[in-house]
């Protein structure tokens, strides 16, 4: 058998690119491993093993989905975002700090709702120095950004949706999955908005 | 019978360095349960230890040590192959010993 | 050809081990070593070794026969070579769930009282966390080697590998949400990177494990569980496949570096 050079070097590749996948996808054996292990517990419904449209897209595609996918999702995201009906996006921010700080909710062991768990991945606050860095640091969030309308809606509509503005971002969707309320999320807008909040100082 | 305890006696020279692992729960009686119950004092109160026998070491200790304890301590005049034995007593009555042989100076 | 590419597809997570030159690190494990000398995890480890030879359940039996691997009683570096596959229940078991098949099938307990109440609390230590922090012991200072070598070890590799980036949950998180990135940390906790040999290491070492905040002795099957309760998961059965193929794609990914036997943690 003769091989050209060309024709060595497109096997070669052809096996290089099927060793950079495995053989096969494996997700349909693990799902239906979970499926079968785990159990529903407390507020933890068996139906949280189900992907909907956001973890499917992340899912399939290891958090980096086609552009065209990934905006049609954030359309669909946004769309669903519920605003306040009064327009007001600020609360308080005393009230917010306490809602970052507390890590608790929508676990077996827990209530739904609760907390925002904010300083779990972000820093927020000037005096916290137990923050985590999951996430990118939000001190001097409006004094970098300004104090305007469209960045206070920016905000508001983050921590209600963040899959709306990054399909595959690693924070959760605290309004969409009533993990925050109405009232929480304004206070949390108003820790990082507000003039006077320390996250501004 | 309560659980056992661990023991390591390392020589160096003539000093015996000994270091106690003791298994147990300490309730200092002001703990409360997922009941809310107070969780009454459980705790160990007495500690001695014997060489060849003969009492080296004793010790009252309050419910202020944490569970699960190490004592550490160095005991003159010890020699490989002599018998080093812990004793502890607790506030229920309730008694453990071990014992282990001095191993040679490393 | 096939060998050929068996060559180049040759399993790539088998790096050599980079250390990380961070200060942080190196006086965490100066803390760890002066923690570790007194380790009340010793006691469990010896409480464990009692209850291995010790007469109990229903068949009124001794748990010295249970093959971990290297064969029938043989404790000896067995816990460094699990995750592996036994043909007796064709499929990939951790140490954990071996010792739980070895109470039911040669001691009589029945699974379902095993996974009542499996994780230790301040009054209670499952005998199982008692048992899996003895044979852990018993493979102190031997390198990990979970084995990849009958189709169903890699098969379930590649499973773990599945579920550890699956994002479902109230929050869309995976296991990478945490463990998927260099650097990272929640709150002031470091998040090891598991997809990474050098870290992976991190994902083992120290487990089973003391917890001092409590006096209570922790196991893996406790580590994964509370994982997924904090993924706002729905709650992973005790001792199950999932488990076990998690496992496996954590110690695969660690597999050379040298384990330390259990560990202390806050």
């Amino acid at each position: 058998m003769r091989f050209s050079s060309a024709g060595l070097l497109a096997v070669a590749a052809a096996l290089l690119a099927s060793c950079a996948t495995p053989q096969r996808d494996y997700l349909p054996d693990a799902l239906s491993l979970m499926q079968r292990d785990f159990h529903a517990r407390g507020i933890a419904g068996l139906d949280r093993l189900n992907e909907d449209s956001v973890q499917a897209a992340c899912n399939k595609a290891q958090d980096n989905p086609p552009q065209e996918l990934a905006a049609k999702l954030e359309k669909e995201q946004f769309s669903a975002i519920k605003w306040p009906t009064d327009g007001k996006l600020l609360g308080d921010w005393k009230a917010g700090e306490r809602i970052a700080q507390n890590g608790q909710g929508m676990a077996w062991n827990d209530k739904g709702g609760v907390g925002g768990s904010c300083y779990n991945c972000h820093q927020v606050g000037p005096r916290e120095s137990s923050f985590g860095t999951v996430g990118p640091s939000l001190y001097q969030f409006a004094k970098k950004r300004g104090y305007g309308a469209d960045i206070q809606r920016y905000a508001y509509g983050k921590i209600y949706n963040a899959k709306a503005y990054n399909l595959c971002s690693q924070m959760p969707r605290f309004g969409h999955v009533r993990a925050l309320t109405e009232q929480q999320m304004k206070d949390l807008t108003a820790l990082l908005m507000d003039p006077a909040s320390p996250v501004n100082q | 019978m309560a659980d056992p305890m661990k023991i390591r006696a390392t020589l160096q020279g003539e000093v015996a360095d000994v270091r106690v692992l003791m298994a147990h729960p300490m309730e200092t009686g002001q703990r409360k349960d997922a009941a809310g119950k107070i969780v009454p004092m459980h705790f160990i109160q007495a500690i001695t230890a014997q060489l060849n026998g003969k009492t080296v070491f004793a010790a009252d200790v309050s419910q202020s040590v944490s569970r699960n304890p190490v004592f550490a301590f160095k005991v003159k005049g010890a020699k490989a192959g002599d018998k080093l034995s812990i004793t502890w007593q607790d506030n229920k009555g309730d008694k453990r010993t071990d014992e282990v042989v001095i191993g040679a100076a490393i | 050809m096939l060998g050929l590419a068996a060559a180049v597809c040759a399993v790539p997570w088998q790096q050599a081990a980079a250390q990380a030159a961070d200060p942080t690190a190196a006086e965490f494990d100066k803390f760890r070593e002066i923690m570790e000398q007194d380790n009340p995890a010793e006691l469990f480890e010896v409480k464990g070794e009692e209850l291995w030879r010790a007469r109990r359940g229903p068949k009124n039996a001794p748990l010295e026969q249970c093959d971990l691997g290297l064969g029938a009683g043989v404790v000896k570096g067995a816990y460094a070579q699990l995750p592996r596959y036994f043909a007796d229940v064709d499929r990939v078991m951790d140490a954990e769930a071996r010792i739980v098949h070895c109470m039911i099938t040669l001691q009589g307990f029945k699974y379902e009282e095993l996974a009542k109440q499996p994780f230790s609390s301040l009054v209670r230590t499952p005998e199982p966390v008692s048992l899996v922090t003895y044979v852990a012991a018993q493979s102190r200072g031997m390198k990990i080697a979970a084995p990849q070598n009958h189709p169903k070890e890699l098969a379930t590799y590649e499973t773990g590998k599945a579920i550890f980036h699956y994002r479902a949950g109230a929050f869309d998180f995976s296991c990478a949400s945490c463990h998927g990135a260099d650097d990272k940390r929640i709150r002031t906790q470091p998040l090891p990177n598991f997809t990474k040999p050098e870290q992976a290491i991190r994902a083992v070492q120290g487990w089973p494990g003391y917890r001092m905040t409590g006096g209570v002795m922790h196991s893996l099957q406790w580590r994964m569980n509370d994982c997924f309760r904090q993924q706002r998961f729905p709650e992973p059965g005790y001792a199950t496949e999932t488990i076990s193929a998690l496992l496996a794609y954590l110690t695969v990914n660690a597999n050379g570096h040298v384990y330390r036997g259990p560990g202390i943690k806050r």
